[in-house]
């Protein structure tokens, strides 16, 4: 137990303080490569300074040194043993044509369950409001969604001046930022292990089954087209791919069939739940300028006929690009 | 990978090395997201102020709705990332985002972490993050269980001057050799890292603690080695253990 401490300072104390730079200039620069020659050296100094724990924690020492050494070995041990690969610099462009649609094509399963769970909910609210009409404030929480489908679209119809004039921008950042705080939401709730995001997307499903129903019943499918398909048809698929993120995550977290650890499980996916949310909340964007400055303009100003046009043509779209995009990419790299 | 029963992660590396890292408590951590939130709101205020300079409410509101979210959101992402782990609110704290297994914290696991912050958050003031910390036997909320990171104390070296603390005087227990290496081989190290603090902080004790203090250790350094009257009589407690720490840290054969 025996250590000249004041020695063992001022003999190693030089190599910690090397280490230190080195850590720091790393963690500074985080894109810069050490040559070989830096790199050994780097190594060397890691080597060195945990030699020089092992011995400190042999012998009676002051502690705060123990406590420096095993912070600078913790940080050089995080650069030393990394072997998930370094990561690239992001091309945006590439990462939404390429990265995003690969990886939602490799967890699709994830995303018809999440399908499946929307339309079980729609299939529920639909049943459920016609069951009971009068249960429609419990079932849509929602005074623009309370009242009755045809006296709304007549006033819409109706209507001489442009209600949204001056709030078309304010009203489409309000819903870009809302639904992707819940694409957000339903991808988070993915924690307990996919109840939570189960929960959030029947909610969901029963609240568009309701409304759709509400609206069919009363005669006002072409409104009701004309009025969700230009934004629905990438809002909800976008809350689709929240849900998406949810179950893989719950997925990761409940590991049926993995012999891998569950960190190891969360380690994997990790990457694929962020591309996944990111590229949802891009998407959403889309559909929150044209929520805005489309959907909520009716017959006689826009056509309904061009408005389900449209959405149309957004939906095959985006079956294209989720489907196709980024597949010669795929097959290139897999040869 | 071992956990002590204490608020410390202990880490193996292949080369056998054991490292422990201080894991930061719910306290320490929530005192962290009060400055953060202190300073996203101080951020979007600010924000406010300058686009209501420019008029055009329809303009002014948008934009303040969008760099909102991006603000309360992209805060934590970007600051941990660019910060390697820290925030302004873990700066000041001492405190640093880590991956559980120590390795370089990803992209991906800053997003995640700072994204499951929906959940921890609710149903407000951090209940279920909170919770879900108290439980956990890291400290980690869901946040940290889906991101595999963790939340430690930033350790700050404080090296002892030792030519200050021991220099010069001398030393009568020196005189024994054969008494001197009984006592290097009996005390425990934990017995004279105490006694080696007891002497860098006598300043901070006040006089009736420091003599309770340095009497503990002279009593229990007495029961080790027992020297003879002659070389501990004009002794006070404290100038014995500092003759103590000064045979257990010194090289032996050193005078």
């Amino acid at each position: 137990m025996i250590i000249d401490l004041a020695r063992f300072l001022a003999e190693e104390r030089k190599h910690w303080t090397e280490l230190e730079t080195t850590l720091e200039r790393m963690e500074r620069h985080p894109e810069q490569r050490m040559r070989l020659t830096e790199l050994l050296k780097f190594h060397e100094l890691y080597e060195r300074t945990s030699a020089d724990l092992a011995k400190i924690e042999t012998f009676a020492s002051e502690p705060e040194i123990r406590k420096y050494l095993e912070g600078l070995v913790a940080r050089a041990y995080g650069e030393i043993h990394e072997t998930r690969e370094k990561q690239k610099r992001l091309n945006p462009w590439r990462w939404f044509v390429e990265t995003f649609p690969q990886t939602f094509r490799r967890h699709v399963a994830a995303f018809w369950i999440s399908l499946a769970v929307t339309v079980a909910g729609c299939v529920f609210g639909g049943v459920a409001i016609r069951i009971d009409p009068d249960a429609k404030h419990i079932i849509m929480p929602f005074p623009a969604l309370n009242g009755d489908p045809s006296e709304r679209v007549r006033k819409e119809e109706t209507e001489k001046q442009d209600k949204m004039a001056g709030n078309k921008s304010t009203f489409a950042a309000q819903l870009m930022t809302h639904n992707t705080q819940v694409a957000i939401f339903t991808m988070a709730l993915g924690i307990t292990w996919g109840a939570g995001t189960a929960i959030e997307l029947f909610y969901n499903g029963v609240i568009l089954g309701a409304v759709a129903v509400d609206y069919v019943y009363a005669g006002q499918a072409r409104f009701l087209l004309g009025w969700l398909l230009p934004h629905g048809v990438v809002e909800i698929p976008s809350i689709l791919l929240g849900g998406q993120a949810g179950f893989l995550l719950a997925s990761a977290l409940i590991g049926w069939g993995s012999r891998k650890t569950r960190g190891q499980r969360l380690r994997e996916i990790v990457p694929d739940l962020v591309t996944i949310i990111i590229g949802a909340g891009v998407l959403l964007v889309w559909a929150g300028i044209v929520e805005s400055f489309l959907s909520q303009y009716h017959q006689p100003v826009i056509p309904y006929a061009l408005k389900i046009a449209f959405g149309a043509v957004e939906l095959l779209a985006l079956t294209l690009f989720l489907s196709r995009s980024g597949l010669a990419a795929e097959r290139s790299s897999a040869k | 990978m071992t956990h002590a029963r204490t608020n410390m992660l202990l880490l193996r590396t292949p080369e056998g090395i054991v490292f422990s890292l201080p894991l930061a408590g719910p306290m320490s951590r929530f005192l962290a997201w009060g400055v953060d939130v202190a300073c996203i709101t101080a951020a979007t205020s600010l924000l406010r102020q300058i686009l209501g300079l420019f008029g055009g409410a329809g303009f002014a509101s948008a934009t303040y709705a969008i760099a909102y979210f991006v603000i309360s959101i992209g805060y934590g992402i970007a600051f941990e990332w660019y910060w390697r782990g820290q925030t302004l609110g873990k700066r000041v704290l001492n405190l640093r985002v880590m991956d559980v297994q120590a390795l370089r914290l990803e992209f991906g696991q800053v997003v995640v972490r700072n994204l499951l912050r929906f959940v921890d958050l609710l149903p407000g003031l951090y209940l279920v993050g909170g919770t879900a910390c108290v439980l956990s036997r890291r400290f980690q909320r869901l946040g940290d269980l889906a991101a595999n990171t963790i939340v430690v104390r930033n350790p700050q070296i404080a090296q002892p001057n030792l030519e200050q603390l021991l220099g010069g005087k001398f030393n009568s227990l020196l005189e024994y050799r054969h008494l001197a290496a009984r006592l290097r081989q009996r005390t425990s190290p934990q017995a004279a890292a105490v006694a080696l603090e007891a002497l860098l902080r006598r300043d901070e004790l006040d006089p009736k603690a420091r003599l309770e203090v340095f009497q503990g250790l002279a009593d229990h350094f007495h029961s080790l080695a027992d020297f003879p009257p002659e070389a501990v009589e004009q002794l006070s407690d404290e100038q014995y253990v500092r003759n103590v720490v000064e045979i257990l840290y010194r090289r032996a054969g050193k005078s």
